[in-house]
């Protein structure tokens, strides 16, 4: 009897796998839509509202000009699933796919020689692979590192600042060389300890790096990546103050977040935007900065950062005149 | 390196190790607990995410701590339930069925994040609780008598479980359960009864691990656990089964972890030696793992089955 019911249970599981081969070949021959809307993916590491790299991509394309149809695929934190996501818009017909995050750009090399009729974009890099239709994007996110690491420099009281980056690659590195450079350059007796956690995504390592600060004398904490929600904790708990970037972090905390580096990723897309639809499908490197104003500060009010916020605005307008060098 | 030899060093790497440790430990005494009646639970990590969630949410919406916990622990029993169904009365495959509660637990808690909270937001847990008088020792009570009641929990539990695994006849029944379950059964055992019990301890405990996590961090994100519920599994083997072996594990883990952080903290490693610290955990417990695996035995229908008569 038990042999008969695990027959069936076979017998049922085989038809459903037929019929899962069938669907998926049916769905293979899918014909790329062509009804003259623009249509824009966007394939990204973590959720949309995560208050860092990814929410900064989901909010620039929804106020892009000239596009129709927006598809997400966030959380695709595994390369590997990010990939099939990006190869699934071009054979969807998608007439721009955003791959967005620096670990994708192997795959995405591959996939872009495919589909040459498909314009793809990714970030943050500069490198387009000579493929003519790859553009990248990068954020000169050393300018607003720099700019609140010389803040920092001031607000300290302790005179230690604690950075918590995730790997030391493109804008994470760049923010934070940024940091440390405009910290020194405010006031060179001040410390400011760095400490990359080696992961995007384990907030508690983050936490646990906030902590390391902490024991260590940091009164003013920075961090870059998704994974900082776990150090912005850290910091409230301590009395700590916190610099962010990516996106506009007083959310985490509005008595704690003195300013927030915001990425206007649309002032690089648009133009990429407006050259597919031109035929121009790629081929060359964007960046955002604070002079095109791909890259905003945001002072938080709730925050009294005395004499320091003077001193950021000072260095955003030095910056934007090209009297600063990071030394990013 | 002598800015690593203070005491001030030494305090933060003890008490940060023992913060770290204490997730692995709660799952990984979970697990013990499965194991040793035979059952491989290979959703942990799974059923961490959705307790995880669980007691996030239940904070944020009603402010209450313990409410956040006994949600978590909720959880992680409703999972215990659905991984008995699936692996005792069904008879399923362990190891596949337990990848299934993880992925389910991976998509599920990200989807509910995603549905019921948006944008994180941070929420209050229960804070440190100095132990009277003991956390008024000089450098002993900072390291071991300042922190969150979870983690004293976490550890109490380590003697607790050792007792009900060696001195009690539920115990007894369970190892006999995952040395050889027929036996068991031919002496009036019932093997589906005592699987689903340590099923409902082990999720129950993965579902405290998870809601640990959330309220110490104060945060839920999506993969929150970082595969922490995997690395409670490897600890269980390191731990050779054992809750004061698991412990140890766990400890162990949590200090390198920890050691790694101050290092990098005080710029004693950079650049690629960086990278290379941050494996060490991981390569620590895979060594270990192979000298223990050499010298102690797994219990004898750990991932097996059972069926009367089969």
């Amino acid at each position: 009897m038990q042999m008969r019911r695990n027959r069936k249970w076979m017998g049922l599981a085989a038809v459903l796998a037929v019929l899962a081969m069938l669907a998926g070949a049916c769905g293979s021959d899918e014909e790329a839509v062509d009804d003259g809307l623009f249509r824009i993916a966007v394939v990204a590491p973590s959720a949309s509202n995560d208050l860092a790299f990814t929410q900064s991509i989901v909010d620039a394309v929804h106020v892009l000009d000239g596009v129709d149809v927006i598809d997400i695929t966030d959380g695709t934190f595994i390369v590997a699933d990010a990939a099939a996501a990006v190869r699934g818009y071009a054979e969807d017909g998608y007439d721009l796919v955003i791959a967005h995050g620096s670990q994708y750009g192997g795959s995405l090399q591959e996939i872009a020689k495919d589909f040459p009729d498909t314009a793809f974009a990714w970030g943050t890099s500069s490198d387009t692979f000579g493929l003519d239709n790859v553009s990248a994007y990068t954020a000169a996110s050393d300018q607003g590192g720099y700019v609140m690491g010389a803040m920092a420099a001031v607000m300290t009281s302790s005179g230690v600042v604690g950075v918590i980056g995730p790997i030391a690659v493109g804008d994470a590195k760049l923010y934070v060389d940024g940091f440390v450079n405009g910290a020194a350059a405010q006031d060179p007796s001040v410390t400011v300890n760095v400490n990359y956690i080696e992961s995007f995504s384990d907030v508690a390592l983050a936490a646990e790096a906030a902590e390391a600060h902490i024991a260590n004398g940091a009164d003013i904490l920075t961090g870059t990546a998704q994974m900082v929600v776990g150090a912005t904790g850290v910091a409230a708990e301590n009395g700590a103050k916190w610099f962010g970037t990516q996106s506009n972090q007083t959310a985490l905390g509005e008595d704690m977040v003195v300013a927030s580096q915001v990425y206007k990723w649309e002032k690089a897309l648009q133009g990429i935007v407006n050259g597919v639809k031109n035929g121009d499908l790629g081929g060359s490197a964007h960046s955002i900065n604070l002079e095109n104003g791909g890259i905003v500060i945001e002072f938080n009010d709730g925050v009294d950062a005395g004499d320091a916020r003077a001193i950021g605005e000072g260095l955003i307008a030095d910056i934007k005149a090209r009297m600063v060098d990071t030394g990013a | 390196m002598t800015d690593f030899f203070t005491m001030a060093s030494l305090v933060f790497v003890v008490g940060s190790g023992i913060r770290l440790a204490t997730p692995f430990l709660l799952a990984g005494l979970g697990e013990t607990i499965g194991q040793r009646s035979g059952v491989l639970n290979l959703g942990v990590d799974g059923v961490m995410l959705l307790s995880a969630f669980g007691a996030y949410w239940t904070i944020l919406e009603t402010g209450r701590p313990v409410a956040g916990l006994l949600v978590g622990l909720g959880v992680g029993l409703v999972m215990g339930v659905v991984y008995g169904v699936v692996t005792v009365t069904l008879r399923a495959e362990q190891g596949v069925s337990g990848i299934g509660i993880f992925l389910f637990g991976l998509g599920m808690s990200d989807l509910l994040f995603q549905k019921k909270v948006g944008t994180p937001l941070p929420i209050r847990g229960f804070g440190d609780w100095h132990v009277p008088v003991l956390s008024r020792i000089p450098v002993i009570g900072e390291m071991f008598f300042q922190h969150s009641v979870l983690v004293y929990l976490a550890f109490l539990l380590v003697p607790v479980v050792a007792f009900l695994l060696n001195r009690t006849t539920f115990g007894l029944n369970v190892r006999a359960v995952g040395e050889n379950p027929a036996a068991a059964d031919s002496l009036g055992v019932s093997v589906a009864r005592v699987r689903y019990k340590t099923i409902l301890l082990a999720n129950g405990l993965a579902g405290l691990a998870g809601a640990v996590l959330s309220i110490e961090l104060g945060i839920f994100q999506q993969n929150l656990t970082n595969g922490q519920g995997f690395i409670a599994i490897a600890l269980v083997y390191f731990g050779a089964w054992r809750p004061v072996g698991v412990m140890g594990g766990a400890l162990l883990f949590g200090m390198v972890s920890a050691t790694v952080l101050q290092w990098k903290t005080l710029g004693l490693v950079s650049g690629a030696a960086s990278s290379l610290t941050a494996m060490a955990p991981a390569l620590l417990t895979i060594v270990a793992l192979v000298v223990i695996s050499r010298t102690v035995g797994q219990p004898a229908a750990l991932t097996r089955p059972f069926e009367r008569g089969r």
